[in-house]
């Protein structure tokens, strides 16, 4: 990085300290706290997408459409994050490349289960194997986002289902009193009310998506958990120019402190949103909410 | 971070050699002296050096994957790269679900390394990395294993005292010796086979260009020299 | 082998009872299930005691964030926000770590780098802030009604906290706490993933599942059995929660019971 790290021997000190923390090695641990942050703003969005897909099929007249958000909602909220975690990335990637194979290689005669391989026809291989690194690595990153958002959906489909059970049945009745068929109710009285009964169990939601980051090694995605354990092992002078101990403690500090200060800014965050949807909701319910959001 | 181009791709685009594939290597990346990331995130070390080499000598061009070891054989037969070198010991077990190399380090035997040279092994806490080799070999002998997530935890724990001794491949302990009062125990285990590169068993073509490549480099002596250049095992 | 056989063989293998050698190749799925099986006494274990232990600190928590005095207050605030606000998986390699430099200062610390004593510590604080936050909300929340009542009837200091205002904590914070147990039962697999050494190879649901899934190369038999085993052990959380809520709830009118909903209206 700078001019005078080309001999890292003879340096001390702060100059050294300098050198060390400026490393390709380090660049790529402070770009992995954008990855984590990009991980983030992508994921909730996502999730909620699916959360929201998940409760109106779980309040779904047509059986089969409640059973499915049913059980999804249950499943996944029945398991531990990380068993899902451990699997899912290689069963998503298999599927997507199964679908492929049958749409892009119909006359290919040989099994796509070789004993234990996974064979498909190189044209439904994703990526391409002709493809650069950075779309190996940017699939990568898409697979550990739907990964995140399948189980994280699932539980925003439970604060959404909840919300939406929340809107007064008043307010449905009289819906129904003007007319309004059930798709004009629940696009017109029940999606628009029920944000506010969903937030404080979204913002909660939040909090555990961000606490379920330190897992994101686990789906093959280059994460903080994964460098801090990478820089701070042991290293011998054999193999790097700065060598040192374990310093693993100093790198999980910082994690530590980089989890408290998000936490810390998204509570302040979320209780500015919440105050003023509160502000605008001058109801019983309105004030019901504030109490429950303490 | 990643985007290792190997210098491989490099030469043959310039030597105008027919294009091919590219073969994506799997590699750890956290097990020096064998392959480990070095300051710039690059991955380096002996079979760095290796692969490089072996893929001019096979005519492909190859492209450098890390991925988590406990899942670098799910993901080889999964698809997500072509081969693994990633000093992975040639053992029946795996030879069931994919297909080695002949192998281009001998045997490496497995030591311990403790705090003092006299430790009762019998009656002594051992510790290993989870789910490795060395663990199932303590455990088998019917001493107290006791299991860390990595390599470094687990000399750690000899450090520390949780543990009275270490058992792993001589060639990562090695670098260890003497920091912190470390000794190599005389006692060595044959644990592992050689080691290999791996491939998916529906992939004969590719592995037996690359078993051809190491035999080259073993009959005109390069493979020892790059044996001897980092220190990984003893030379053929 | 028949099954009945590896069950008796590695039923208990987890708590160090049975064959010493786990299964090393022909794996079976009776393996698999009782393995797997066998590695839940752990994270029942954990979990249980844990969540007794926590009970009783999450309400003087949440007695402390309630309090007037700052010098209560504040290192309640702190230490709920400390717990909350960092990920199970840090604050597992910290106390680790922590315990090592104890134990080779002092001889008492010997066994707390152990799973069995240092994991369930840890989690006992983790599931203390937790539980302290939602019991904290619960306190707010009690309506002013009940202790004005309370006080013209004569109840004071700990008597009136014990008859009324207590139970009623309870009675809010009950289905908010049923979830808590649920994520603390969930994070138990964290302990010998990445926090405590297993010794012996004893160790939980997921270290058993991560052994088969490493010997047998497929990742896709082991993890829904733990995710089965999981579903099974959420479902009896649920049951026996919604009992003592049944308890909790049965000075009031049927309808207007509160019922036990999984709503994950925390975090971890």
């Amino acid at each position: 990085m700078f001019e005078y790290c080309a001999n890292p021997d003879s340096l001390e000190g702060l100059t050294w300290l300098s050198c060390y923390l400026t490393t390709g090695k380090h660049l790529s641990f402070y770009t992995s706290f954008g990855t984590v942050l990009l991980l983030l703003a992508i994921t909730a969005p996502v999730a909620l997408a699916f959360g929201f897909g998940g409760a109106a099929m779980a309040r779904s007249k047509v059986g089969p459409a409640r059973l499915f958000g049913k059980s999804y909602i249950s499943i996944v909220r029945g398991v531990p994050d990380i068993a899902f975690f451990m699997f899912f990335v290689i069963a998503l990637d298999q599927g997507f490349e199964y679908l492929r194979h049958q749409a892009m290689c119909p006359d290919w005669d040989q099994p796509i289960r070789q004993g234990n391989d996974f064979v498909v026809c190189s044209a439904a291989k994703l990526p391409l194997s002709t493809s650069p690194q950075w779309i190996h690595e940017v699939y990568g990153f898409f697979l550990a986002v739907l990964t995140f958002a399948i189980v994280f959906g699932a539980f925003a489909a439970n604060v959404i289902f909840g919300a939406m059970n929340s809107v007064p049945k008043a307010q449905i009745e009289t819906a129904w009193a003007y007319g309004m068929t059930t798709r004009q109710t629940f696009w017109r009285i029940i999606v628009p009310q029920m944000w506010v009964y969903a937030l404080p169990g979204l913002s909660n939601l939040w909090m555990v998506l961000i606490k379920a980051t330190p897992l994101l090694f686990l789906l093959g995605v280059e994460d903080i958990v994964y460098w801090a354990r990478e820089l701070g092992g042991t290293k011998h002078a054999r193999f790097t120019d700065y060598p040192h101990g374990d310093w693993r403690m100093w790198y999980f500090l910082a994690l530590l402190v980089f989890y408290l200060a998000f936490t810390k800014v998204s509570e302040v965050v979320l209780d500015k949103l919440m105050k003023r949807l509160s502000l605008g909701q001058a109801t019983a319910g309105g004030e019901a909410l504030r109490r429950a959001a303490q | 971070m990643k985007r290792l181009l190997g210098t491989a791709f490099a030469l043959t685009l310039s030597s105008g050699v027919a294009f091919a594939d590219t073969v994506r290597l799997g590699t750890e990346g956290a097990y020096a002296p064998w392959n480990f990331l070095n300051d710039n995130g690059e991955v380096a070390g002996f079979e760095r050096d290796l692969g490089d080499e072996l893929c001019k000598r096979a005519a492909v061009d190859c492209e450098w994957v890390t991925n988590d070891w406990d899942s670098i054989i799910p993901n080889l037969v999964s698809g997500n790269y072509d081969a693994i070198i990633a000093g992975m010991s040639i053992t029946e077990d795996r030879e069931k679900v994919i297909d080695f190399t002949q192998n281009y380090t001998p045997p490496d035997p497995s030591s311990y390394l403790a705090l003092s040279a006299d430790v009762d092994l019998a009656g002594a806490v051992v510790a290993a990395q989870a789910t490795t080799i060395q663990a199932a070999f303590v455990a088998g002998q019917g001493w107290t294993v006791v299991e860390f997530a990595t390599p470094e935890e687990s000399v750690a724990a000899v450090r520390n005292g949780e543990a009275d001794a270490v058992l792993a491949d001589k060639s990562f302990l090695d670098p260890f010796v003497g920091q912190d009062g470390l000794v190599m125990l005389s006692r060595m285990e044959q644990i592992g086979g050689g080691v290999g590169m791996g491939f998916r068993k529906s992939d004969t073509e590719l592995r037996a260009k690359f078993d051809k490549a190491i035999q080259s480099m073993k009959d005109d002596g390069s493979l020892n020299e790059l044996i001897a250049k980092w220190d990984v095992a003893t030379q053929f | 082998m028949s099954c009945m056989q590896t069950i008796s063989d590695y039923g208990l293998r987890s708590i160090g009872i049975g064959e010493r050698l786990l299964p090393t190749s022909d794996f079976t799925l009776c393996q698999q299930f009782t393995l797997i099986g066998s590695g839940m006494i752990w994270n029942i274990y954990f979990g249980v005691l844990a969540l007794l232990a926590g009970f009783f600190l999450a309400t003087a928590v949440a007695l402390g964030k309630a309090s007037a005095n700052a010098w209560v207050r504040k290192p309640s605030q702190w230490f709920v926000f400390l717990f909350r606000g960092s990920p199970l998986f840090i604050q597992f390699f910290f106390a680790y770590f922590l315990f090592l430099t104890l134990r080779s200062e002092i001889a008492f610390f010997e066994p707390f780098t152990a799973a069995w004593l240092g994991a369930t510590i840890v989690l006992f604080l983790n599931t203390s802030a937790y539980a302290g936050e939602i019991f904290y909300g619960a306190l707010q929340s009690v309506p002013k009604g009940d202790t004005e009542a309370a006080d013209a009837y004569g109840f004071s200091g700990f008597t009136k906290f014990r008859k009324i205002t207590w139970p009623t904590m309870m009675r809010l914070a009950w289905p908010a706490y049923t979830n808590e147990a649920i994520f603390l039962f969930h994070a138990t697999t964290l302990v010998f993933f990445s926090g405590f050494p297993a010794w012996k190879q004893q160790g939980d649901a997921l270290y058993y599942a991560s052994y088969f899934a490493d010997k047998t190369f497929n990742p896709f038999i082991p993890y829904p059995i733990l995710a089965g085993y999981f579903i099974l052990l959420t479902l009896i959380v649920i049951g026996l929660f919604s009992l003592i809520n049944r308890r909790l709830n049965r000075h009031l009118p049927q309808l207007s019971r509160p019922k036990i909903r999984y709503r994950p209206k925390l975090f971890r």
